[in-house]
């Protein structure tokens, strides 16, 4: 099992003082390399249920395991490693620091593993996505597809047992789409990486064999941003 | 990829809010190194390794005066001392040297300050352990002259050259009498490369550098405590005048000259009684501290002259006076560091809005609070301590490129590469400095919501 939720509850206190559920999920789980796409309406709660997974914020109650830790027992400072080590994250809005070259961009997410920084992975990977021979640009100089990809890079960096997507193709054109999500698909095959993919698009859904909706197993959905 | 490499790709990123604010420490830094390093160069320009001589002896006055004008050649001398006196003191078992020196000319060219003294000036060190060095030839004749390397430079006056005098005092009142440059001393970075010397026969030669023969025999009575009465006065102005070879007649015409009329070359070589010094440098037997400051004490007793060990007004000019100066200097370009560090502060303040997101992409990629608070606290530090390295750089090279133009004015040798060790507190102040103002918006860094700024 690579990922498991079990009797999560996130609330949030609104400015009013109003108490507002966004996760109630009794049950969620992710097979070892599986592969799975979630699909829901707008403020179904799906940014808090990535954010409870990655452990980027901790749930009311119940608890959240990835690759057999149970992550909502650990402290911060452990979590914040764990992210580093086991949990890959593409955003919707991709998210690079213009800053930093493509390269920097990659060697950053290895940096807060607190292994070792592997320039030559780095660059394996960023030639693994097409971008070998633009290592040195930054950000801005690259296209949004190429940004997209440099940050699918960036996500298998630390050779994460878990990959979270958050619309990783919303922001990009159709070729692009395709391309992006048939690298992060196989990438993740390649390296026996566990999937969610979170996207509003039935087109992309339809290319998974395990779609979820998010409705279907958040009792809270619908209720949330 | 480590903190202070993180840190610096955010500097370049406000590359130009960041080098402002890294300027501002820079110029503040600047200003301090030069403040340090100048004070430096000026303490030791009035301490004890610049001057050769034990004690300066003139008349009773203010020593830091008689200092000033006899070491300096600042400021106007204190009234004269008689060369009989001089005579009298060389003969003290107690003194080593004795060198006489008369000041009050200047140089019609450049206005250089005269010093007539005898040649044993350049055999006494200028400063402990550092002798003259002479191009050219030691003074033989009365109307000899060796110059200041300063001299040289700023008038092109070499070996054969001829000058003239301007007298000293309100008038300005040029003398006939010509000498010629016959040596040319190196650089000694004291205020003797900005000075002319004259034999001390040939400033004695100068008409008007002698008073008349009675006057000048009043008054060494008065100084020597001998009877000061008319009878007593023209008895002993009789006898000079005959030891001296002198009659009334030559006096006559001498006065004559003085009033206007075309002068006329008289160098009978003034009388010893007629001559008067206007300081007179001295090192005891040995140079024993304990002799020259018993002298000193000595001479503090009577009522004609003054021995004045030449350390102690300047060190009292030093800390009286410029010491204050430097304390309100280093106060000064310390608060516009500190305000400049405040400058950082609110630069990197501000950006903290714009980089919320970035902090939490950060913490997204499993950076810790506390990591990215080291972030920010490193760039404040980067900021500081660059700033630091250039200010330091800049202030060295303003003295390097101040040392020539100092020296040409005022003929203190600046090296340019002093350094000064309390410039080594400045950077461990800076980072110091950089972790203050690093913290606020380290802390506010630390204290980023990562889900809310990620969905902002």
């Amino acid at each position: 099992m690579s990922l498991q939720l079990k009797n999560v509850l996130k609330t949030y206190r609104e400015p009013d003082g109003n108490v507002l559920t966004v996760l109630d999920v009794e049950n969620f789980q992710i097979g070892a390399a599986e592969q799975v796409v979630l699909v829901g309406a707008s403020g179904g709660g799906k940014t808090s249920l990535l954010n409870v997974i990655s452990g980027i914020s901790t749930p009311d109650q119940g608890s959240v395991t990835v690759d057999g830790t149970e992550i909502t027992r650990l402290p911060e400072v452990a979590r914040d490693r764990f992210r580093a080590e086991r949990i890959g994250f593409v955003f919707q809005t991709f998210n690079l620091l213009p800053a930093f070259s493509a390269l920097e961009n990659v060697l950053l997410g290895m940096s807060f593993s607190g292994r070792r920084v592997d320039t030559k992975r780095a660059k394996e990977l960023l030639d693994r996505v097409g971008l070998g021979h633009r290592i040195t640009h930054r950000p801005p100089q690259l296209s949004v597809g190429e940004q997209q990809r440099v940050a699918v890079a960036r996500a298998l960096a630390n050779r994460p047992k878990l990959l979270l997507a958050d619309e990783p193709t919303a922001n990009v054109d159709v070729r692009n789409q395709n391309l992006i999500l048939d690298l992060i698909r196989e990438a993740c095959a390649e390296s026996k990486v566990s999937l969610l993919m979170v996207t509003h698009s039935a087109d992309v859904a339809s290319r998974f064999e395990r779609v979820d909706r998010l409705e279907n197993f958040n009792r809270a959905a619908g209720a949330s941003r | 990829m480590n903190l202070f490499s993180i840190a610096g790709k955010s500097i370049r990123q406000r590359f130009l809010s960041s080098s402002l604010t890294g300027l501002s420490v820079a110029l503040g830094v600047m200003l301090m190194v030069a403040v340090l390093v100048i004070y430096g160069i000026m303490d030791r320009v009035f301490n004890q390794q610049a001057v050769g001589y034990q004690l300066i002896i003139g008349p009773k006055g203010s020593d830091m005066q008689l200092v000033l004008n006899t070491i300096y050649r600042v400021g106007a001398p204190l009234q004269n001392l008689p060369y009989l006196y001089y005579e009298e003191l060389k003969k003290d078992p107690r003194i080593g040297v004795a060198i006489p020196v008369c000041l009050g000319d200047t140089t019609q060219q450049g206005g250089f300050p005269i010093v007539g003294t005898t040649e044993e000036y350049f055999f006494n060190e200028y400063a402990p352990g550092r002798e003259f060095t002479l191009r050219g030839k030691q003074f033989s004749e009365s109307f000899d002259a060796i110059i200041g390397s300063q001299v040289h430079l700023t008038n092109g006056w070499d070996e054969g050259t001829e000058f003239r005098l301007v007298h000293g005092g309100a008038e300005s009142h040029v003398h006939d009498e010509k000498f010629t440059v016959k040596g040319v001393l190196a650089p000694t970075g004291t205020p003797n490369d900005k000075t002319v010397f004259i034999h001390l026969n040939g400033f004695y030669a100068i008409s008007g550098h002698d008073a008349p023969i009675r006057e000048a025999v009043k008054r060494w009575h008065e100084f020597s405590g001998q009877p000061t009465n008319d009878a007593a006065i023209d008895a002993a102005t009789a006898e000079w005048r005959k030891k001296c070879g002198i009659n009334e007649a030559d006096e006559e015409e001498e006065k004559h000259a003085e009033k206007g009329a075309p002068h006329h070359h008289h160098h009978h070589g003034a009388c010893d009684i007629q001559k008067e010094v206007t300081a007179i440098l001295v090192n005891m037997k040995g140079d024993s501290m304990t002799a020259a400051a018993m002298f000193s004490g000595e001479m503090k007793r009577g009522h004609k002259v003054q021995a004045v060990n030449p350390i102690m007004p300047m060190q009292r000019l030093m800390s009286d006076i410029l010491g204050n100066v430097r304390t309100v200097l280093v106060v000064m370009t310390t608060l516009i560091i500190i305000v400049s560090g405040v400058g950082i502060f609110v630069s990197i303040y501000n950006s903290m809005s714009d980089r919320k997101r970035e902090i939490a992409i950060m913490r997204a990629l499993g950076a810790q609070r506390r990591t990215v608070f080291a972030i920010i606290l490193a760039e404040s530090i980067l900021l500081c301590f660059g700033g630091g390295i250039v200010g330091i750089l800049l202030g060295h090279g303003l003295v390097f490129g101040a040392a020539p133009i100092v020296q040409q004015q005022t003929g203190i040798l600046i090296s340019p590469f002093a350094f000064e060790p309390i410039e080594l507190v400045l950077l461990p102040a800076l980072i110091a400095l950089a972790s203050i103002v690093g913290v606020v918006p380290g802390l506010a860094a630390y204290r980023t919501d990562v889900a809310r700024a990620l969905a902002d």
